[in-house]
């Protein structure tokens, strides 16, 4: 904005590598006196910082969780020169940012969002599904401790006939993620908990990983069927079909591979 | 004299559970508790013809060495014939030093009679005191046995006539105490009387000793005694009154058989369902019921690693099994089934209920313990929790000067900590130095002189002994509110400190974590004051002694984020605000919460700093203070020395609390604060040109002057390489 007051842009990089970029985005973090790349709450398969630099021009500085929370630092730096904070996906899909920029907004930060595509979005396409079917979402988290809202999401998403999609718990600061398998593995264990026969091993479920990439891999199936399949690299997601349009069916065989008479139970 | 069995008779007779009896020695230290179990090993050494022989290659010295080994180390087993009969009395080790007394009780639990030691010329002191009513609280039938009766003789030259009412006043007092402590059933039972031999009068250091039925069955009096020692006739005393034979003689007929005692025992030592399976095979003593073992000693033997020992207290425990302890949770092989008897241990392919057995082979299992079969580990609630009954409250830096014997001292503390649950040992992160911590500075010497023997003398550095504070809050404040780093959750809670009932009852045991809920409520609400809403609450108790209840009504997802909470606030009032030194008697209620809906929102790395940011910032807040250990000194001085000990009481910000005439001897008790007892010794030896007898205790936690409030903070935060002024409770306030 360059008034000399200083401003925060959050830019997408969406789900891939630096290429996600919006050439909008490109070009305000070009402009930017400094530029940070969130490094926790996603992870991008294909994303090199050097390769990011390149494309910049500038340096580029990994901040954290601790980082970002704490904001005084990031909030310092904006009153006085423009920030561009880097950030996975879409800006303010996750909850992650909302209050980074409200403390902005109030300390009258100039702020700009600019998007990019997202999990939320980029999911449903990629295996043929329609997005105004979809219920609440809801993270899988590690046990220790245990949370049942998993369960209770799904349960109120089937009732209605919607279509769930559970986002698979990422803790980039340790290298540990989980995988579709081990996903479906806690729901399990969590039907074993509750007992209300909302997962069973024949319900039809699609494995997402790298969603919106080249390396993207969808595979609908069962669900004792998906334990066993390789997702290979993080991020991972699943997808717990509700009710299905002949549409869907039809899509689900096509881009996700699914078994024809599987899906046809789930119409 | 040795008897020498087969060791096949020897597990027949453990096996007559009317013919065993399991004590323990009570006694004041220095009363003369180890040389009167040594004069007891002695006379009735109970060994198999197989070691026999093996024992007849050691010489003299050796065996002896061995046997005060033994005394000290482990639970023995003796033989007794009395009236045709021969007997099984196991011996229970009962730790003898005064730092030591949380030990005690778990040598008590596995005990069914003490025999009380009492020094004639010092008379019950405060220690005796102490054992005595931990072992009423355990339901150990005590006994009394007057030790030292020739220094009545030799040193103080009392008439036969004085020597009695020496010894009556003793007896009337040891009464006295019964009267005080015993369960209303046993008041009267348990009350000693001479005449029917429930008390032994004797010498063991001269090894001889007797009861009044005893002497009046050898046509004698008490004053014949008297003038055969003053004829100096020690001999034929120790032939015709053979203090082991007094002494077990009345262990015999006064002390319970496993059978009858379990019956009254078990309700009171153990807090299960005493109608269960278990609980009937315990109460039995049913040595083909479900197996029990309660551990009470673990020691590291240098060829056979870890020997657990404890009571069968149902069934029979076989060598080669797997078994279960419930504290550990874990699950290991029995390799060997064995029992000391007299310094050798002798092995057995079983041991059955209502005994003391040794059993090598499992690595994980502690003092205290409860030890099942596996398939029972669900059904058995273990013996009595952890009781707090002292904290460490010294510790001190430890080093090798050679960091080649730094394996050594590792090994050696190790096992000093496995045999001593009280002494904990640590390694400070930071700078990999050890840490000990034991019960006060006495602790930590007779640790450092242990130490010393078994690494055979190496070079080791300490640092000056450093004392352990606790932090402590005033005021009810609240409630105070912690965000989470990602702003999504939001916690409130209100500190205050917990009344002085319900402090007790958590020391006590009275009331722990894992009890029933309803029990628990019942309790606090009766005896403590609390309202039935908060009692039910209650989430964790930890052993600083700090209570965390959940107060919210219905709130969503409480139930998924207590583990995460609870965690937290064990970890909080470990190290508080002040001086990072633990937080006691602080009770914190959660009033109020929104949480994030999504799991992964609200993680530990986001709820943690919540609720902690919420309890320090109402800490600090509540006029925290600082609390320091307060010693109990217990001394016996001679009037013209009074004047000096006064002054060094009084030097040292002490309080002299009374001020007994006994002859002419002053009987002086006072509390002096921890921090300033440590060269405190060395001038009480001088002021009293060594004349003075004196024992330290813990005696309780009390609030640092508000004049060395801030010096003390300081001082704390700088040894710890902190800044040196606490946080103000602001900093924990997030925007
Ligand atoms: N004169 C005399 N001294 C005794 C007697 N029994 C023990 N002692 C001494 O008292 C001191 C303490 O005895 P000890 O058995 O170590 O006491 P503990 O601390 O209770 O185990 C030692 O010096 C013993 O020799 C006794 O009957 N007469």
């Amino acid at each position: 904005m360059g008034f000399g007051l200083g401003s925060l842009s959050f830019i997408g990089l969406g789900l891939y590598n630096e290429k996600g970029i919006s050439i909008y985005g490109l070009e305000r973090a070009k402009e930017a006196d400094e530029v940070l790349l969130e490094g926790y709450t996603n992870m991008l398969p294909g994303l090199k910082i050097a390769s990011l630099e390149k494309l910049l021009g500038k340096k580029v500085r990994v901040v954290d969780r601790k980082y970002l929370e704490d904001g005084k630092e990031i909030l310092s730096s904006a009153s006085k020169k423009d920030i561009a904070l880097l950030v996975a996906g879409d800006p303010f899909v996750a909850t992650t940012h909302v209050d980074l920029r409200m403390r902005a907004v109030k300390q009258g930060i100039p702020v700009e969002v600019v998007n990019a595509p997202s999990i939320i979005s980029v999911a449903p396409g990629a295996v043929g599904l329609q997005n105004y079917k979809f219920g609440r979402s809801c993270t899988i988290t590690f046990p220790m401790p245990y949370s049942d809202v998993p369960y209770d999401t799904l349960k109120l998403n089937r009732a209605a006939g919607l279509h769930t999609l559970f986002f698979l718990d990422l803790r980039t600061e340790e290298k540990h993620f989980m995988s579709v398998g081990e996903g479906i593995r806690l729901l399990m264990v969590m039907e074993h908990r509750r007992g209300e026969g909302i997962i069973n091993k024949d319900l039809l479920l699609i494995g997402v990983a790298r969603a919106g990439g080249p390396e993207q891999f969808v595979k609908a199936g069962r669900a004792q069927d998906l334990l066993s399949v390789d997702f290979g690299d993080p991020p991972h997601a699943i997808i717990v079909p509700g009710r299905l349009h002949f549409m869907e069916a039809e899509a689900l065989v096509l881009f996700a591979g699914a078994d024809k008479e599987l899906v046809e139970r789930n119409l | 004299m040795p008897k020498y069995k087969q060791t096949e008779e020897i597990i027949k007779l453990m096996s007559n559970k009317l013919n065993v009896r399991n004590i323990g020695t009570l006694a004041h230290v220095d009363h003369g508790k180890t040389t009167l179990s040594d004069s007891l090993l002695a006379g009735a050494g109970l060994i198999s013809q197989k070691i026999a022989a093996q024992a007849l290659a050691l010489d003299y010295v050796e065996i002896e060495q061995l046997r005060q080994m033994t005394v000290k180390a482990a639970n023995v087993s003796l033989l007794h014939e009395r009236n045709g009969q021969s007997y099984v009395i196991n011996l229970v080790d009962t730790p003898g030093h005064v730092d030591f007394t949380g030990h005690v009780t778990r040598s008590l639990r596995v005990m069914d009679g003490g025999v009380c030691v009492v020094d004639s010329v010092e008379g019950i002191m405060t220690q005796t005191e102490t054992v005595l009513r931990q072992g009423m609280d355990e339901k150990v039938r005590p006994l009394l046995y007057i030790n030292k009766i020739d220094r009545l003789i030799k040193e103080l030259r009392l008439s036969p006539q004085e020597v009695q009412d020496r010894l009556l006043k003793i007896i009337r007092d040891f009464n006295g105490l019964i009267e005080s402590y015993a369960d209303p059933e046993f008041k009267e039972k348990w009350k000693v009387n001479p005449n029917k031999g429930q008390v032994a009068f004797g010498s063991a250091l001269h090894k001889w000793g007797f009861t009044l039925p005893i002497i009046a069955a050898k046509g004698m009096k008490f004053s014949d005694i008297i003038d055969a020692y003053n004829k100096g006739d020690i001999e034929s005393l120790q032939k015709e009154f053979q203090l082991d034979v007094a002494i077990l003689d009345m262990v015999v007929d006064h002390i319970p058989n496993p059978v009858d005692a379990q019956k009254y025992r078990i309700p009171k030592i153990w807090k299960g369902d005493i109608n269960s399976t278990l609980g009937q095979a315990m109460i039995n003593c049913d040595e083909n019921g479900p197996l029990v073992i309660c551990v009470n000693k673990v020691i590291v033997d240098p060829h056979a690693g870890p020997v657990t020992t404890g009571r069968v207290f149902s069934g029979t425990v076989h060598e080669g099994e797997n078994i279960y302890g419930l504290m550990a949770k874990t699950e290991g092989r029995i390799q060997q089934v064995s029992l000391y008897m007299g310094p050798y241990r002798e092995i057995t392919p079983s041991m059955s209920a209502g005994n003391i057995v040794a059993l090598l082979g499992l690595e994980n299992i502690r003092a205290g313990e409860t030890l099942v079969r596996p398939p029972d580990r669900a059904s058995m609630s273990p013996f009595e929790k952890m009781k707090y009954i002292s904290d460490p409250v010294v510790t001190m830096a430890i080093e090798p000067k050679f960091s080649r014997d730094l394996p050594r001292l590792i090994d050696a503390l190790h096992k000093m900590a496995i045999e001593d649950p009280t002494l904990s040992v640590k390694i400070n992160q930071e700078t990999g130095e050890y840490l000990i911590a034991g019960m006060g500075s006495l602790h930590l010497e007779i640790a450092l002189w242990d130490l010393q023997q078994r690494t055979g003398g190496i070079e080791i550095t300490t640092t000056p002994p450093i004392v352990v504070y606790r932090e402590s809050l005033t005021k009810a404040l609240g409630p105070f509110e912690g965000k989470s780093p990602n702003k999504h959750n939001r916690l409130y809670v209100t500190v205050e400190p917990l009344n002085e009932q319900t402090i007790q009852l958590i020391q006590q045991g009275t009331i722990h974590e894992d009890m029933d809920t309803k029990e628990r409520a019942k309790i606090l609400r009766e005896q403590a004051g609390w309202e039935t809403d908060a009692a039910r609450g209650i989430w964790a108790i930890d052993s600083y002694i700090n209570v965390l209840v959940d107060a919210t009504k219905g709130l969503q997802y409480m139930r998924e984020i207590k583990d995460t909470l609870v965690q937290a606030f064990r970890l909080d009032v470990g190290e508080g605000p002040l001086a990072r030194e633990p937080i006691r008697g602080m009770l914190v209620k959660i009033t109020d919460a929104t949480v994030h809906e999504d799991p992964a929102h609200r993680g530990p790395a986001q709820l943690m700093p919540a609720i902690r940011d919420a309890i320090f910032q109402g800490f600090l807040t509540a006029s925290p203070i600082l609390l320091e250990p307060i010693m109990k000194l217990d001394m016996k001085v001679p009037q013209d020395f009074l004047g000096g000990v006064t002054r060094i009481v009084a030097g040292k910000r002490g309080r002299v609390v009374s001020m007994d005439q006994v002859e002419q001897t002053m009987h002086l008790m006072a509390e002096i604060p921890v921090s300033e007892t440590f060269d405190m010794s060395d001038q009480l030896r001088s002021a009293t040109a060594g004349k003075a007898f004196w024992g330290t205790e813990f005696a309780r936690w009390s609030s640092v002057p508000s004049s060395l409030f801030a010096e003390t903070i300081r001082k704390i935060r700088e040894r710890k390489g902190l800044s040196p002024e606490p946080p103000k409770p602001e900093e924990f306030m997030s925007m």
